[in-house]
């Protein structure tokens, strides 16, 4: 059941006294990056101050820029000869960011990897394939290692070319599958066009799901379409990549694991922290790593812990399932909407596919939202097309209290990737 | 007795027409009479074909959204008039049209209609003799 009990079975008070142990050596490390020295100068701050837990919040935060700005060794806190790997962001929207890997940190990460894959219940024997891009993007090898830690046979399968990704799948009797949410539906897609039924030619079992924001409805879509139990994974690629936090067999919420982070929530515009069980932007420190530890770094995204025991028995705090990100929010009409909670309303209805856009546009300083969504069932009346048109406008606007434009649009006529689907365009201007 | 009717759900954009027709062609299935509406978002595409359930296959597995469903298809002769009789026992009977579309095949007048009481329509017909189609009749004409 436990693949770290050492870790896994730790009551609250045993957590915090591991966490204080590693945070006041994790912040005595932090001086030797040339980017914390001075930060702590700044703030006349010195490793001897951090005492207990919460002089944690003396710190300032660290913050996405903060990483650019250090491009690219200056968060460094072991000397490069010690450094084995480095990850890098794209950089599609500024300076890239990189993350750098001591030989321990990738076996810590591939040991989080592997705890999380034991938790849902895979075993050496397991065939797992990952559909992960390779390369810099941190789930391909996160997982590799991860589930190479675990014993598993792992199939590097990588991302797209989806008739060869279901022959790997059919040929190899894979077990368990790592893809993004939109990828399972569309692998599914292709699975009906060869003819091929997952329950009955396949031994798929377990999926591991993460990296897009989506519902539980979608979830369980997933499960019931591809005949598999769904769990959430949750990681970015500023704390390694995957294996940050994670779903037990509960289904409900996922597991951080503190013996590797400091979890707060704060209020994305004050930054103060939230009240108990409230969503607010997720803010992580690094208390096991040694290449690049990081102090409260804002993630950007949004989520809440969840309140009481899981019955699983860990007592790792869960985190809610992602509220999107603090960047995705749509502020129409003055009101914060998160693309997630129309995929919710959305995936209510049976008639709909899984694919939807939302188009943002303004006339005469008048927002407007547009939804469009697939018609998946369709029947011989103009009536029931309006009146669903109509149902749906209507718990949107329950849901979000904006009322938006609901086109139906046919099947497979939404921009679809190979990648992430593509389910926020803003093209409102600027009227000034 | 009906006929099967195939409706397809299309978007109001170019092209779309266009690539349900090029599937029949491909297919080789033929159209015997179809109709659709002007409309601001999406219409309802309806066809009467040789082969409706193959029809719906091919279009379902080229990822358009359709169905087929019944209709009633009734035979008149030739004659000015016989549709607005046709439509009078209909409407004396108190039964709605959804919608009713006509067309002359093999010298015969045929109507298309739904109706918002399937039954009662039965019965109309039975009772007035009017000459209802079924697949195969409508088939043998065309």
């Amino acid at each position: 059941m436990y693949l770290h009990p050492e870790f896994e079975k730790l009551t609250r008070s045993e957590i915090e006294a591991l966490q204080l142990e590693r945070l006041k050596r994790t912040v005595r490390q932090c001086m030797n990056t040339e980017f914390y020295r001075k930060r702590f100068a700044e703030n006349h701050i010195t490793p001897d101050d951090i005492r207990s837990l919460s002089d944690l919040s003396r710190i300032p935060f660290t913050t996405k820029q903060d990483l650019r700005d250090s491009y690219p060794f200056k968060m460094s806190a072991v000397p490069l000869s010690r450094v084995v790997r480095l990850h890098s962001s794209s950089g599609t929207t500024g300076t890239p960011t990189v993350i750098l890997h001591t030989q321990k940190d990738l076996d810590e990460w591939a040991n989080a990897v592997a705890r999380c894959l034991y938790m849902v219940g895979l075993r050496p024997g397991d065939i797992f394939q990952n559909s992960s891009g390779y390369g810099m993007f941190t789930g391909g090898l996160g997982f590799q290692y991860g589930a190479e830690r675990l014993g598993m046979l792992t199939v590097p399968a990588a991302a797209g070319n989806t008739k060869r990704q279901i022959k790997f799948i059919t040929d190899f009797g894979t077990t368990a599958l790592h893809a993004i949410p939109s990828y399972a539906g569309r692998l599914y897609e292709v699975m009906e066009e060869m003819g091929i039924d997952p329950r009955r030619d396949t031994h798929l079992h377990t999926l591991i799901i993460g990296a897009e924001p989506h519902s539980e409805e979608q979830r369980r879509r997933i499960e019931q379409m591809l005949g598999v139990k769904a769990y959430n994974s949750f990681g970015m690629s500023e704390m390694c990549g995957p294996g940050v936090a994670f779903e037990c067999t509960e289904q409900n919420g996922l597991h951080i694991w503190e013996d590797y982070y400091i979890v707060e929530i704060v209020d994305p515009v004050t930054l103060e922290p939230v009240p108990e069980g409230e969503v607010g932007e997720l803010v992580l420190t690094t208390i096991n790593r040694e290449a690049m530890p990081l102090l409260r770094y804002r993630t950007r995204d949004l989520t809440r812990i969840l309140p009481g025991a899981c019955p699983c028995g860990r007592c790792h705090l869960r985190l809610d399932r992602m509220k999107g990100r603090s960047d995705d929010m749509i502020i129409l009409k003055g009101v914060n909407i998160f693309p997630i909670q129309i995929e919710t309303v959305l995936m209510q209805f049976a008639e709909l596919g899984n694919d939807y856009l939302i188009t943002l546009t303004n006339e005469e300083a008048n927002d407007l939202m547009t939804v469009e969504v697939e018609l998946n069932a369709f029947s011989d009346d103009y009536r029931r097309l309006q009146s669903l048109t109509k149902e749906i406008a209507r718990q949107l606007k329950d849901e979000i209290l904006v009322t938006p434009v609901v086109r139906l649009v046919s099947k497979g006529s939404l921009p679809k990737q190979e990648g992430k689907a593509v389910r926020v365009r803003d093209l409102r201007k600027t009227l000034i | 007795m009906t006929v099967q009717q195939i409706s397809i759900f299309v978007e109001n954009k170019s092209g779309t027409l266009l690539r349900v027709l090029e599937l029949f062609k491909e297919a080789r299935i033929q159209l015997i009479a179809s109709t659709i509406s002007d409309t601001v978002e999406y219409g309802i595409y309806r066809i009467i074909c040789t082969e409706p359930v193959r029809a719906l296959e091919t279009l379902r597995q080229a990822g358009i959204s359709a169905d087929v469903s019944e209709v009633f298809a009734i035979e008149l002769d030739n004659i000015p008039g016989r549709a607005a009789d046709a439509v009078r026992m209909l409407s004396e009977a108190g039964i709605g049209i959804s919608y009713l579309y006509s067309f002359l095949l093999a010298g015969k007048g045929i109507l298309i209609f739904r109706t918002d009481n399937p039954d009662r329509t039965e019965g109309v017909i039975a009772e007035r003799g009017l000459r209802a189609l079924n697949d195969d009749s409508l088939r043998s004409l065309a």
